[in-house]
């Protein structure tokens, strides 16, 4: 533990690629290959099973401490983070535990069939075995909320350096469900992919943003002077959807998330289709409701996707269809290296040779000659239930990851309205302890009404002047909730806006965000109710 | 009728009635006590200021020409039938905490402190009193600091790997008080010590009131990048992210303050190493603090104050919170910008080189 702690320590220590990708090689080149493998998952988001329940974690923790519960909760709110917190309040320790990161993993692991009374001794005593940057990491594991500030790539480039693989290849090989307890080190440095799990995805290829951020709006003749002439590109509709991979492989089918979660049992609808499919085949395309031949909004799908069982009537309200568009592995072979319109055409054989065309739907091409012709088209993306348009260069391969280059995503303008805020929470990780999640209103008749939450979209600077502006002008507190009195105008975008019984306001938004803070304006010139429920359209 | 309490809290600074003296106040006033020379605490504008021996310096160069009387710790100076006594608060040089009596009853004003002994302020001193006014900076039990001793190896160590590796130093910290602090520590055989111009001014100005400080060189047009690199320079947190401080590429950054305690804030400093130090007391150092005054009512002026007065009163002590505008080392990463002068230093607008403050506003 020693090691892994040391890890996370020497990572925040620094804020320069070069030396994070050094530190995690030396992490790699001094522990165990079982350790390396148990860091790999989670620093790839495979934490272990939560088996101790966070309440019961925390209620330990407030006894270890010697605090009151209620001041254990106020810590919470200034530190940020829950495993964080907890370090900080224990009493100083300087016992050191010589345990490996695999031997305390098995431990917890072990829990599973032990008493409540067992866990709580196991726990008092291995809290009393660390000093406290061991306790922070152990923490981390046992309520498994693992954001490290490190990304996936950083780690992948330390094995790729020292293997002398192609991250590409890497990156693959750590897709889809493994565990650290099986998977060998060895495995994943061997130089040819041994059988290959059937399930394992591809790493999916990610759309880079044409305008990066909604106020740098660009026209059709910028677009043309970035990518050049429109006959090398292919365009689609981007839809709004859940993004997925299908695989059919060995007479098995698994669909993939985008946040590599298999999903494979949420979608029913798909399993004839994918069944039917010829072994060896992969294809990416997005999962949307459909009713009679037409996407529905996303609120649909999100209806469902939360959902423990399916139910007759969710399965009827919001069936789902895929609409694909790539095809990356075809009689067993991997194609991501040949170009956009040859996988084109594979999938589209693929596509007309189906029994089911109502659910494996294929991405139809925008037909067009000039930029400003498409500029125009895209002006219909909202009427289409699509986000925008999707530009893909036609010689392009596959690749990995979000890459400036062939994929791009060209958004349409959001939705916006101009809102007061109202209350005021604490933020998390580096923006603990300031105020930064916010409740916005707008005007019903002379009362301000909340319609919804946002988190992003300030800068740092404007965020410490909100917060300056929150702590001065507090009208109430609740717990951690703050009414700040009503003075703040922001203009607050959104994708899309829908009905909603659970909201007091009677409208739910699809990613609100603020675009802009409107110093201009004063509270009495926010939007209305009105105003906004006239874009729910029927 | 309630007998009216020998001090109160009024919109322009504690106030003693009796003695027709303010202590710290924001607003300019007649008459002056003040505990310690930073921007939150001694404001330009007094008629009169009483301050500590080791505050007349820094005082005149932060201030300019004011009226000041100064006096040693534990001298007694009386207006109009009221005592005062400066006892040291071992926040930074020269702080003090002010003692009040009048027929017997005694109130302390805390000012900020801190309970560690930094080795370069006079360290602090629990006085009894009746009434005690004190900070709660790090009123937060997450809040609670190692031995300084500890904090200065691993900033040395962080020193001696940046040399190696060719980097310059560069350690941020507010100009009086934790830059002395950090310079009075340093390991000078690791080489030389270079200063920032603002800190340079206040050293000049300890120098002059008799402070025995570690040798430094300000760093001026002249100064010769590659020396500097060889060496440590010590910068106040305003020249983060400037030009001056891009100069000494490629360099590491280490931000000491206490709220390096947490890492949220930290990394949103956005330094490279975060050094947990503070002038202020920690949790257990409050408590143990306010604990030997056996006053019988304790005024929280700035920090957690909510939080932290509820859980006094809880443990049998009686608390409350009162406002103030002391914002002292109010976390400035915080703070948006033109508000600093009223939270810590107002360095903002000094040139790079260090002429003189002028008024603080």
């Amino acid at each position: 533990m020693k090691a892994f702690a040391q890890l996370f320590l020497s990572l925040d220590e620094t804020n320069k690629t070069n030396e994070k990708v050094k530190v995690l090689k030396d992490y790699f080149n001094t522990v165990p290959d079982t350790d390396k493998m148990h860091m790999l998952a989670l620093f790839t988001g495979r934490r272990p099973k939560r088996q101790i329940n966070s309440t019961l974690v925390r209620n330990w923790a407030v006894e270890a401490s010697h605090i009151p519960a209620w001041l254990f909760e106020e810590s919470y709110h200034v530190v940020g983070d829950l495993a964080e917190t907890m370090a900080l309040l224990m009493p100083q320790s300087n016992a050191s535990s010589s345990k490996t990161l695999t031997e305390w993993i098995a431990e917890i692991n072990a829990l599973q069939d032990k008493t409540e009374e067992q866990k709580k001794e196991w726990l008092m005593e291995s809290w009393a075995m660390l000093d406290s940057q061991e306790r922070f990491v152990f923490n981390k594991l046992l309520t498994g909320s693992f954001r490290v500030g490190v990304s996936q790539n950083l780690v992948i480039k330390a094995l790729a350096d020292i293997s002398g693989l192609e991250p590409a290849v890497l990156t693959h090989r750590v897709m889809g469900s493994w565990l650290p307890e099986t998977y060998q080190f060895s495995q994943l440095m061997e130089e040819q992919d041994a059988e290959a799990n059937i399930s394992r995805p591809y790493p999916f290829f990610l759309a880079y943003p044409i305008q990066e951020t909604s106020e740098k709006q660009k026209t059709p003749a910028e677009v043309g002077i970035a990518l050049g002439d429109a006959a090398d590109w292919q365009a689609e509709w981007k839809w709004d959807g859940i993004r997925a991979q299908m695989i059919k492989r060995g007479g098995e089918i698994f669909i993939w998330s985008r946040g590599e979660d298999l999903a494979t049992e949420k979608f029913p609808e798909l399993h004839p289709f994918l069944n039917a499919l010829p072994d060896g085949t992969v294809i990416d395309g997005e999962i949307l409701s459909f009713q009679n031949g037409q996407p529905l909004p996303f609120n649909v799908l999100q209806t469902r996707i939360g959902r423990k069982n399916l139910s007759k009537k969710i399965l009827e309200e919001s069936p789902v269809a895929v609409i694909s568009y790539d095809c990356l592995e075809y009689n067993g072979e991997d194609i991501r290296y040949k170009t956009q319109a040859e996988r084109r055409e594979v999938l589209e054989r693929l596509q007309s040779e189906t029994q089911y065309p109502e659910v494996f739907r294929i991405s139809s091409l925008i037909q067009f000659e000039t930029w400003e012709q498409l500029g125009n088209i895209r002006e219909q993306s909202r009427a289409m239930i699509a986000e925008g348009i999707m530009l893909k260069r036609k010689s392009a391969a596959y690749q990995v990851g979000r890459k400036r280059g062939d994929w791009w995503k060209w958004k349409i303008d959001p939705l916006s309205v101009d809102a007061v805020m109202i209350y005021a929470q604490k933020g998390h990780g580096r923006r603990a302890d300031l105020y930064t999640d916010y409740t916005f209103a707008v005007w019903d008749g002379d009362k301000l009404v909340p319609f919804a939450k946002a988190y992003s979209g300030l800068t740092d600077a404007e965020i410490n002047k909100v917060d300056y502006f929150i702590k001065r002008n507090t009208i109430e507190k609740f717990g951690p909730v703050r009414t700040v009195k009503p003075e703040l105008v922001f203009e607050i975008g959104f994708e899309g806006i829908n009905k909603s019984t659970r909201h007091k306001s009677g409208i739910a938004l699809r990613f609100p965000r603020i675009l802009r803070w409107r110093h201009d304006k004063p509270k009495e010139e926010a939007d209305t109710l009105d105003s906004l429920k006239a874009l729910l359209g029927e | 009728m309630a007998k009216k309490p020998l001090l109160e809290f009024t919109d322009r600074g504690i106030y003693c009635a009796q003695g027709k003296f303010y202590i710290d106040p924001w607003k300019p006033v007649d008459d002056a006590v003040i505990t310690h020379a930073h921007a939150d605490h001694a404001y330009w504008g007094h008629k009169h200021y009483l301050a500590h021996h080791l505050s007349r310096e820094v005082l005149l160069y932060r201030l300019g020409e004011i009226n000041l009387q100064t006096v040693e710790y534990g001298e007694t100076v009386l207006k109009n039938g009221v005592s005062i006594s400066l006892y040291p608060a071992g926040h930074v040089i020269g702080s003090a905490q002010i003692r009040v009596e009048y027929k017997g009853e005694v109130w302390v004003v805390s000012g900020d402190y801190k309970v560690e002994n930094d080795g370069i302020s006079t360290p602090f001193e629990p006085v009894k009193c009746h009434h005690f006014i004190s900070e709660c900076t790090f009123g937060m039990p997450v809040y609670q600091w190692k031995p300084q001793v500890q904090t200065f190896n691993e900033i040395n160590n962080w020193w001696h790997n940046n040399i190696e590796n060719g980097l310059a130093t560069v350690i941020v910290g507010y100009s009086l008080g934790k830059a002395q602090r950090i310079l009075q520590n340093l390991d000078l055989f690791n080489g030389k010590v270079y200063t920032h111009g603002v800190i340079e001014n206040t050293n000049e100005a300890l120098r002059r009131n008799g402070v025995l400080l570690n040798p430094t060189e300000r760093i001026t047009q002249e100064s010769l990048k590659e020396e500097v690199r060889k060496g440590i320079i010590i910068a106040p947190p305003s020249s983060v992210g400037t030009a001056w401080m891009r100069k000494f590429q490629p360099y590491s950054f280490g931000y000491c303050s206490g709220w390096m305690a947490i890492r949220g804030a930290k990394r949103r400093r956005a330094a490279d190493r975060g050094f947990v130090l503070s002038d202020h007391a920690d949790w257990d150092g409050l408590i143990s603090a306010i604990d030997a005054t056996g006053c019988e009512c304790v005024y929280l002026t700035h920090g957690y104050t909510a939080t932290f007065s509820r859980y006094l009163n809880e443990i049998g002590f009686n608390a409350r919170e009162v406002h103030t505008l002391y914002g002292g080392e109010e976390d400035p990463s915080n703070l948006p910008e033109g508000e600093a002068s009223n939270a810590g230093e107002s360095e903002k607008k000094v040139l790079p080189l260090g002429e003189n403050l002028g008024g603080v506003s």
